[in-house]
């Protein structure tokens, strides 16, 4: 009976079978016991599997399945043995075969098309069981040379007396649909034909399945279909068909607002009558999402969610609330008026409800309610689990900086906020804290000395350095300690902060950030020692060391610009004494001269600097301390010109600026782009536009770990990547290069020199050509940036992201709603003669070509009678009939308003909806 | 559509799954084992749907219930309602306990090739096809006189040819 490696007699006589082996399976202990088990059985499967007898085959395949699907053992070698059984005449073998068939195989398996003959023939089988083997082995396995070679068959199978087989291989249909879209030229009309024929529920539940699929992908080519998905919205008392149907007005509704009127009514019916929580659920959930303009059927259907809510069965209560979210954006008063529930859902157990809960009050946010909602949610933080107390955070994050900040108003009240949640137990939120903290500080400059007291308080924290999780945010807070040092109030504090010891708990790179920050404290200290502001102009001129010094302009500016600074100024002039000053350097110097040899170049280089500034300094003061006498002027020390250069480059208080930064400027009212501009906007937009995530740029930028001390200021400037700019760098711009710019005749910003909102109108006539230019290169048009009520948040690019592309549909897809408006629209004659009854009202198709759809627009309306398949006089009989059918709520309607926005290069559809 | 069934036992062991999309097997082992690492946390009495965004891809959810030992799964999208594949787990269980009465781990640890046969007469290709569990059981009734006939006569027809071809 067998050869070589084959089987021997004894192995077919006393084969396992797959109950042996399944109890084999689970005879040994799971681990390496079972695993030499199955690799024992695996032998001999590859032996019982060649043999000639197809019962041994048969069995062996179905072991090999059964390993390969809960054991994730390979099959792929035995991809012939299943193809061969499933040639066999007996059932079993062929079942077998179909379903190792289906588990096994995938679009490279190579003897794939071996099986097409054998599929076609299954597919033409008497017996209705091996027809649904073939039909479910191809609705997994289905390729494009499968859909293509077996269509012919599955449509003879679409007319199957069997609703049994027809049901079937409806379902199939999709998959097939999806991989080959010809045969939806040839298919379609008989999946249409299914919708109307309603002699099995199954059927038609199969037939709005297919549709309700194909819909989701592009909704359009299925309106003229509305018509018979009505009369099934309102006949059918499936509730599969019905959730289908809903599902599919879904759609439709969003291309056809004239629909909404129609169905809307029938959808509270549901409500109102049926039982089944799916269907009604289903039916609020269309309501809120697509017909939300609807009062009456909003409120019946928060009325429904209001009872969801307060079930018992926490399923419903889950999705009430994921109902009363959807009801939200439109309908904010449904939330409030389920307020208690919604904030009792927060400490339910189950998370899900809890999560929903969340989201719920966040879409209550609004910039009044913000600081309210946020100290219970703080509240609610405290006391939840870890990982909800992390949502919590995450959703106050998230919201709260939606949109540039948006409703935040209060910026003091939200720096404390995000200080607070670092000291909450749980938070792992540092990386999105850390973040908020300094894109806050670069674009909100009112808050700066608010944001240095409250990382003053981080720092000062020795037992946050123990938690790793916030180490993200003491970065941060290092950072704007030392970039906004003038604001502090005592700066020798932020020192010892900064060099505390338990700072070698830090990871390296967030340490360097400390010691740069130390850097810039340093030099800070140092300026202020060594140029008392009152004397800086007096010296200047009497000594006549540097003529055209910039540094006391810039010293000025921002003194003059933040009030807050002046009082603390004057506190200064009394700290920087030359005791402190000593003091600080030997802090320093005692504290970072260990680190000298660490191991992380960062650290290492860093520390480097600062040494080497405190040592300079050092020595030069303190020479000069010992000459008192002489009275040699602080200002023609050595180091005294070196602080001065440096603080200089430290204090220009730029943030980076994106490249495309010229074309976010909002152009100021009454503009008249002028020629060259617009030559220079399109070559703009031939530079590609970062991609979105890259507008994150800032943290890398502004940390100060990517440079060495001094350039990094330079490295800002220059970084192309970077996309976030301030406010006044754009006004140093302007300054600089003034004549670049037009000169702005309206000042409503507070940043007087900055251009003020556009025009759109006259935005709109300009920009044209660039909204081609970059439509071909699918990068659309951000919408101009009108200047927002509070002036004081820099607001950059990610307030203007760049689009989130529409769902592209696949090519697919395309291809299928192409032919499904073919067979719709132009080929609807051979539609007709097709249909076998005349008895169906709400018939819908085109009635006709597409070329003649302008002409016809006016007379094509809902017809709800079928047409049978009588050409002479069409649109006269259909306008006839529609009239007859207009009384009641069916009113025919003139389609001259046009209101569906249909894409230029696509048939017309005409109206047939009401 | 339904993108999968799944079954699983309590202790993460997978005991039927079934992908309605083509997902070779390691990755469906992996979703497999990432779905039990969340439904092994849930405590009892808890709502039965899981948001799958991060387990299962976008736009898929997951609804599953708990029978004895035994966690029944349907991984689906926004082209199916919740609540109705709920029902679905129940017509399926339902079935079962109308094939096995008194459906334990044990019947569908031994009858693989069953519990196939009826989830494909509930959906195919992603699709629901019947949510009767009286049509499902006769269809699988017939299915199995066909199943025996052919093991009847698997002596008499032992046939040494192949028949591929």
């Amino acid at each position: 009976m067998s050869g070589g490696g084959g089987p021997s007699l004894m192995d077919s006589l006393f084969q396992r079978t797959l109950d042996d082996l399944i109890k084999g399976i689970r005879l040994h202990l799971p681990g390496a016991p079972q695993s030499s088990f199955i690799s024992k059985s695996l032998d001999e499967i590859r032996r019982e599997i060649k043999s000639t007898d197809l019962q041994t085959k048969s069995t062996a395949l179905q072991k090999l399945t059964y390993l390969h699907s809960l054991h994730g053992i390979d099959m792929s070698w035995a991809a012939f043995h299943a193809v061969e059984l499933t040639s066999s005449p007996s059932f079993l073998h062929k079942k077998t075969g179909y379903l190792a068939a289906s588990l096994s195989f995938r679009p490279s398996t190579d003897v794939l098309l071996l099986l097409t003959n054998q599929l076609r023939k299954d597919l033409s089988s008497t017996n209705q069981h091996e027809v649904s083997l073939a039909l479910e082995c191809l609705s997994v396995i289905c390729t494009p040379d499968f859909a293509r070679d077996l269509t012919p068959d599955i449509f003879v199978l679409l007319t199957s007396s069997k609703s049994f087989i027809r049901k079937k291989s409806i379902a199939c249909l999709l998959m097939v649909f999806s991989q080959y879209p010809d045969a939806v030229r040839v298919c379609f009309k008989r999946l249409v034909e299914n919708l109307e024929s309603g002699d099995s529920a199954q059927t038609l539940a199969a037939t709005v399945s297919v549709f309700c699929e194909l819909a989701s992908k592009e909704p359009r080519s299925y309106l003229p279909l509305a018509p018979e998905f009505y009369r099934i919205l309102v006949e059918s008392r499936n509730n599969w068909v019905l959730i289908k149907v809903l599902k599919i007005f879904a759609q439709l509704a969003k291309l056809e607002p004239r629909l909404a009127k129609k169905v809307v009514e029938p959808i509270c019916d549901h409500i109102k009558r049926s039982e089944a929580k799916s269907l009604v659920f289903e039916c609020v959930r269309t309501i809120v999402s697509s017909f939300h303009e609807y009062e009456f059927a909003v409120k019946l259907a928060v009325a429904k969610i209001r009872e969801f809510l307060l079930d018992s069965d926490l399923n419903l209560r889950y999705l009430g609330l994921q109902g009363l979210l959807l009801v939200a954006p439109n309908h904010l008063w449904a939330v409030l008026e389920n307020k208690e529930v919604v904030i009792k859902s927060l400490s339910d157990v189950d998370r899900n409800i809890k999560l929903e809960a969340l989201r719920l009050v966040m879409s209550m946010v609004s910039d009044d309610n913000v600081v309210e909602i946020c100290r219970v949610l703080i509240g609610y933080a405290l006391k939840s689990d870890p990982e909800f107390c992390n949502e919590i955070l995450r959703s106050i994050l998230s919201t709260c900086s939606r949109n540039v900040y948006e409703i935040i108003i209060d910026f003091d009240w939200y720096v404390s906020l995000l200080a607070e949640m670092a000291r909450i137990p749980h938070c792992q939120n540092g990386e999105e804290i850390e973040y908020q903290l300094i894109d806050i500080g670069m674009r909100v400059k009112d808050v700066r000395p608010e944001l240095v007291r409250v990382g003053r308080g981080l720092l000062i924290d020795p037992a946050l350095l123990g938690n790793p999780f916030i180490h993200r945010i003491l970065s941060a807070a290092a950072w704007v300690s030392g970039e906004y040092v003038q604001f502090s109030r005592n700066p020798f504090e932020i020192m010892e902060a900064l060099l505390q010891p338990r700072t070698n708990l830090l990871p390296p790179s967030i340490r360097s950030v400390y010691i740069h920050s130390t850097f810039k404290v340093l030099s800070f200290c140092l300026h202020s020692f060594l140029f008392p502001k009152k004397e800086v102009n007096s010296l200047l001129s009497d000594n006549d060391i540097e003529p055209g010094f910039t540094y006391s302009e810039s010293e000025q500016e921002f003194t003059e610009t933040d009030q807050a600074t002046s009082s603390s100024a004057f506190q200064k002039r009394d700290t920087f004494t030359q005791e402190s000053i000593d003091n600080v350097l030997t802090l320093v110097i005692t504290s970072l001269t260990p680190l000298v040899e660490n191991h992380d170049v960062e650290i290492q280089e860093r520390v480097r600097n600062v040494l080497g500034l405190a040592q300079l300094a050092q020595k030069d003061i303190s020479s000069h301390h010992d000459q008192k006498e002489k009275m040699v002027d602080k200002m023609d020390l050595k180091v005294s010109i070196i602080i001065r250069l440096i603080n200089d480059a430290l204090s220009e208080d730029f943030g980076p600026i994106p490249f495309n930064a010229q074309e976010r400027v909002p152009i100021p009212d009454g503009l008249v782009l002028e020629e060259n501009l617009s030559k220079l906007d399109s070559i703009c937009a031939d530079v590609p536009l970062p991609k979105s995530e890259s507008f994150s740029l800032l943290k890398p930028i502004n940390l100060p770990t990517d440079g060495d001390s001094i350039s990094n200021q330079h490295n800002e400037e220059e970084s192309e990547t970077s996309a976030a700019e301030s406010m006044s760098l754009l006004a140093e711009h302007r300054k600089k290069h003034g004549l670049f710019y037009l000169s702005s005749n309206d000042n409503k910003n507070a940043s007087s020199s900055f251009p003020p909102a556009n025009d759109p109108s006259q935005r709109d006539n300009d920009m044209e050509d660039l909204v081609k230019l970059t439509e071909e290169s699918l990068v659309l048009k951000r919408k101009p940036n009108l200047s927002r009520p509070r002036p004081v948040v820099v607001k950059l690019d990610e307030g203007d992201r760049l689009p989130i592309i529409v769902k592209k549909t696949d090519e697919n897809d395309d291809l299928i709603s192409g032919a499904v408006r073919d067979v719709l629209l132009g080929n609807e004659t051979s539609l007709h003669s097709n249909n076998p009854s005349g008895r169906r009202k709400g018939k819908t198709s085109s009635k006709d070509k597409v070329e003649n759809s302008e002409t016809s627009n006016s007379s094509k309306r809902r017809s709800k009678h079928r047409n049978h398949g009588n050409n002479v006089d069409k649109k006269e009989e259909i306008s006839e009939k529609s009239k007859q059918k207009s009384g009641g709520r069916h009113r025919a309607r003139r389609r001259a308003d046009g209101d569906i926005d249909v894409a230029v290069q696509k048939p017309v559809i005409p109206d047939f909806l009401l | 559509m339904i993108r999968a069934m799944i079954v699983i036992n309590n202790q993460g062991k997978p005991r039927l799954s079934k992908f309605y999309n083509y997902t070779p097997v390691d990755q469906q082992h992996q979703v497999i084992r990432s779905i039990y690492s969340v439904l092994c946390l849930q405590p009892e009495n808890v709502s039965n749907f899981i948001e799958g965004g991060s387990i299962l891809g976008p736009d898929s959810r997951l609804v599953y219930k708990l029978f004895a030992t035994l966690y029944f799964i349907f991984v689906f999208d926004s082209s199916e309602n919740e609540l109705a594949m709920f029902d679905l787990i129940q017509v399926y269980v339902e079935t079962l306990e109308k094939c096995f009465s008194n459906v334990c781990e044990l019947d569908i640890v031994l009858n693989y090739s069953k519990m196939h046969t009826i989830l494909d007469e509930m959906i195919l290709g992603g699709q629901v096809v019947e949510t009767n569990s009286e049509k499902v059981m006769q269809a699988v009734e017939e299915i199995s006189k066909l199943e025996k006939v052919t093991a009847a006569t698997k002596f008499i027809s032992k046939s040494t040819s192949l028949l591929w071809g």
